[in-house]
């Protein structure tokens, strides 16, 4: 396997070659590398997978985990090195799928979208860069390149959110990202060390003595690590930065900030999966808390926001909650007890990772024919974009849990596994799914149905999108079609062993009574030309719909925090310190030289007279001395 | 014990000596201080004379008197600087000189005469010969002087070469 | 025969003789004159290297030669000083010392 180097180089390839001589070359060039590489990757990719999942399974009945490349970077004691490499286990090559997949067609489809744009070649160079360190973050052999590859992904993430640098609020929104993001991958860098300093080693598999050496200090460093997940997962509070960051190009939005970036905090927890489960359970569990109560949180939001980019990011938001419930009510690694989670999580990454892909490239077709975000200049475009409206619908249909469609399958492993866990979680999250068919819904009727903003539409025709960009919407929805069909368990589950995916017939049909109901009450409400009943409940409950609206304040309580208690309390102090204290110590230095050496200065006069004076009189002095003493 | 004829040259030498050396420094005219300065330099060779030097009184003469003076007399021509030499001083730094030379003056006439030289008699007419002389120059021996000898006719070449080429005017460049 | 003069009173000479070109030298603005009181304290040292032989070793002759090599040198020195004086004078056409304070940098 040793063209797997391949996969990581040529988008390296290709960005370099894009930000080196992009600027010179023609759009359709430019776009021609990227996506040509891409392409390439895509094959090895799957070819990779193909060879990796048809390949002999161990003794124990696993998929034996493969290192095709390693070296020794950074060696800082005969036990204690940095490695870069090339790790294959079922969820790296589940991972390069994914990425490679969506990242390929959002290549594709920013032909369309991105034509005629001031920085194409720009915007291809940095998609690269994002691929490349979005790939090396999945094979990472270590802790340390996965860090590494994480702040990578960061950072073109930040590159793409800014993409368009005159914008202000696309430079506030880069900026919090970055921030946002970096502050988690503190709590991050901070468990990586304790890992690396206690158990000497930065692997994903430490030996059994290594494990004895770290003991109690294990979960601090877990649950540090998660800290640096949630930040890039967008889990409640560190969500903040997602929303904002729909800011860049609608494509972006599709690869970054839905399908691969966002997840690899999932990733991140499911790489650490068998070491929470073995040392910190209880920390397991506050992840999964922590992920059902931001699944509920940001799925409330998404009812009430009227940007259509907004909304799918807090529904990017609530069903990474969903990954992160469903890794964290695993009580142990086998899949037949209590381990169902792994696999559901792993699995809803999958199809969620292809199904919202497409609804952000379908979000990118609408805003191309409209102009705008904003619901109220939508309404009624079925009869304008049917291509996008029925690859849309699937997605829609998906996402909510309804059978065939991939999201169904996922999802219902989901909440399998947290009824297996406790009822509770189990009846919250099939609620939380509920309100999921129902935002979705509700946006699916007010894109397509609904109002419609005649005035503007006969202003402005909304048209159809041109092939290259409703190519990848068919080719995601067919993906969303059938990837429930993928005996998913039989690749990926907690201890590695072929698992058999089947429906427990009352959680299922559960899920789609809420789903229906649901969706039925999204029709109620929004499908018509006026909605008497959204308006109502949206005048008497004003407050909460407005909270909703808001975001319930969480970015006005993140800036009170800043703001008023750091700033203020600890930052100003400091700075009053630094500026009064230090710099007045390191002028008071100052000043003294230059007064000494103002003082000094004229006997430097130039004049030999002058300083032959000063050295017979120096003479004098000395024999003085001599004398006397 | 009468005032021998030396005795009353080698006082009148040294009036001579100190007036001379007083007045070179103080007098205004910068053709004058020449002068005086040529003086003080008949005045040192005298003394060598004294001494029984005599072969180094008349290079000093020679030298000194004849060679160096004679430079200093052309210099001040050709630079022009033969007018009034009365430029102000400002106060403090005259006080602040004349007590530096004042304090090193005593300082070095204190150390002299505390220090009790008990010397007074050198045979008189004892004259040094000039072939002991010219031996000590050429010989390599203890007490025999060829390599400073050759040292200083090295620097005067060196001085000479040196000196054509500053004083030289520079060649016109196009 | 011999000459009585105590030792003390060549040195009272040579002494007043440097502390006059002291006093010139640091009083002076002329860079010529300056050189004449440089000229007068080589000639007190001189002189006290020649006393100090006479007196102190007389069957030696040392003192004598650095006396010799003294004037040698003074005469070296002399010709490129002025030399510089000259040239000096052709750049800046002036000799004052408060002219030429380049040495500050």
């Amino acid at each position: 396997m040793d063209y797997t180097i391949l996969i990581l180089a040529l988008p390296l390839l290709s960005f370099l070659v894009l930000a080196l001589a992009g600027m010179k070359m023609p759009h359709r060039v430019a776009g021609a590398i990227g996506t040509l590489s891409l392409g390439a990757v895509a094959v090895l990719s799957y070819l990779t997978a193909f060879s990796y999942f048809t390949a002999e399974r161990t003794a124990e009945g696993t998929y034996p985990t493969l290192t095709p490349w390693n070296i020794d970077w950074l060696p800082f004691t005969q036990q204690l090195h940095i490695d870069m490499g090339i790790m294959l286990d079922p969820i790296s090559v589940m991972m390069l799928i994914v990425i490679s997949t969506v990242s390929l067609m959002v290549h594709i489809y920013s032909f369309g979208y991105m034509k005629g744009e001031k920085g194409f070649q720009r915007y291809y160079a940095f998609l690269s860069l994002f691929t490349f360190s979005m790939l090396g973050l999945v094979v990472a052999t270590n802790i340390f390149q996965m860090y590494v590859f994480w702040e990578l992904v960061g950072v073109s993430s930040y590159l793409l959110i800014g993409f368009y640098y005159t914008k202000p609020e696309a430079i506030l929104a880069s900026k919090k990202a970055f921030i946002v993001t970096r502050f988690a991958d503190l709590g991050f860098l901070i468990g990586i060390l304790i890992y690396g300093y206690y158990m000497q080693t930065f692997t994903f598999t430490p030996s059994e003595e290594q494990l004895m050496k770290a003991g109690m200090v294990l979960p601090w460093a877990l649950g540090l690590m998660f800290v640096g997940g949630a930040g890039k997962s967008a889990m409640f509070p560190l969500h903040i930065w997602l929303p904002d960051a729909m800011e860049g190009p609608t494509p972006v939005s599709a690869l970054i900030h839905a399908a691969t970036m966002v997840v690899a905090g999932v990733y991140l927890v499911a790489r650490m999966f068998p070491l929470f489960i073995g040392f910190a359970p209880s920390v397991l569990h506050w992840v999964a808390y922590i992920g059902a109560f931001t699944a509920f949180y940001a799925a409330s939001v998404a009812c009430a926001q009227s940007d259509i980019k907004r909304v799918l990011a807090f529904s990017t938001i609530s069903q990474i909650g969903f990954m992160m419930v469903a890794l964290g009510v695993c009580t142990s690694m086998n899949p037949h007890e209590g381990g169902l989670g792994y696999m559901a999580g792993m699995f809803h990454l999958f199809t969620h990772a292809m199904f919202k892909a497409l609804l952000f490239l379908g979000a990118g077709c609408i805003i191309h024919a409209v102009h705008s975000n904003e619901m109220e200049t939508m309404g009624g475009l079925h009869k304008y974009m049917p291509i996008t409206h029925i690859t849309f619908l699937i997605a829609c249909l998906a996402i909510a849990g309804i059978p065939p469609f991939s999201g169904f399958f996922s999802k219902d492993e989901i909440l399998t596994a947290c009824f297996q866990f406790s009822p509770v979680i189990g009846w919250v999250m099939t609620i939380i799914a509920g309100m999921t068919a129902f935002y979705m819904f509700r946006l699916y009727y007010c894109i397509f149905w609904g109002k419609e903003n005649k005035e503007l539409h006969a202003a402005h025709v909304p048209h159809e999108s041109p092939l290259n960009m409703t190519f990848p919407l068919m080719f995601l929805a067919a993906v969303t079609l059938i990837a429930g069909f993928i005996p998913f368990g039989h690749f990926v589950s907690a201890n590695g062993e072929s698992y058999d995916i089947h429906l427990d017939i009352q959680v299922a049909a559960t899920s789609i009574v809420v789903a229906l109901i649901a969706i039925g009450l999204a029709t109620w409400m929004y499908a018509r030309e006026k909605q008497p009943v959204a308006e109502m409940l949206a005048r008497r409950y004003s407050g909460l719909h407005r909270a909703a609206y808001k975001r319930f304040y969480m970015d006005e309580v993140w800036m009170f925090v800043t703001k008023r208690i750091i700033f203020r309390c600890i930052s100003t102090p400091l700075a009053w310190f630094d500026r009064h204290v230090i710099d007045q110590f390191m002028n008071f230095m100052a000043w003294c030289t230059q007064a000494f050496g103002v003082t000094v200065q004229p006997a430097q006069s130039g004049r030999i007279q002058t300083y032959t004076m000063w050295f017979l009189g120096g003479i004098i002095l000395l024999t003085l001395v001599l004398l006397l003493f | 014990m009468g005032i021998t004829l030396q005795e009353i040259a080698f006082y009148a030498v040294a009036v001579c000596i100190i007036v001379c050396s007083v007045l070179a420094v103080t007098t205004g005219k910068i053709l004058r201080a020449a002068t005086y300065l040529l003086f003080v330099l008949f005045g040192t060779g005298a003394i060598y004379g004294i001494l029984g030097y005599t072969f180094l009184s008349a290079v000093q003469l020679m030298v000194y008197a004849g060679g160096i003076v004679v430079l200093y007399v052309f210099s001040i021509l050709l630079t022009q600087s033969d007018k009034d030499m009365k430029y102000h001083i400002r106060r403090g730094k005259l006080v602040s000189v004349l007590l530096t030379t004042l304090i090193g003056a005593g300082l070095v006439l204190f150390l002299l005469v505390t220090n009790g030289f008990a010397l007074n008699l050198i045979p008189q007419g004892d004259e040094l010969p000039v072939e002991q002389i010219g031996q000590a120059l050429i010989g390599t021996d203890k007490y025999q002087f060829v390599l400073p000898f050759e040292v200083v006719s090295f620097l005067l070449l060196a001085c000479m070469i040196g000196a054509i080429l500053i004083a030289r005017k520079e060649e016109k460049k196009d | 025969m011999e000459i009585e003069i105590h030792v003390i009173h060549y040195l009272v000479i040579s002494t007043v003789m440097m502390f006059c070109g002291v006093y010139g030298f640091f009083t002076r603005k002329n860079l010529l004159a300056l050189l004449i009181s440089v000229e007068l304290m080589l000639n007190a040292t001189n002189i006290n290297f020649a006393v100090f032989n006479r007196y102190l070793f007389p069957g030696q002759l040392e003192g004598h030669f650095f006396s010799l090599f003294g004037i040698a040198i003074a005469a070296a020195e002399t010709a490129v000083a002025i030399a510089i004086i000259i040239n000096v004078y052709r750049n800046v056409k002036h000799i004052l010392t408060d002219d030429i304070t380049d040495l500050k940098g």
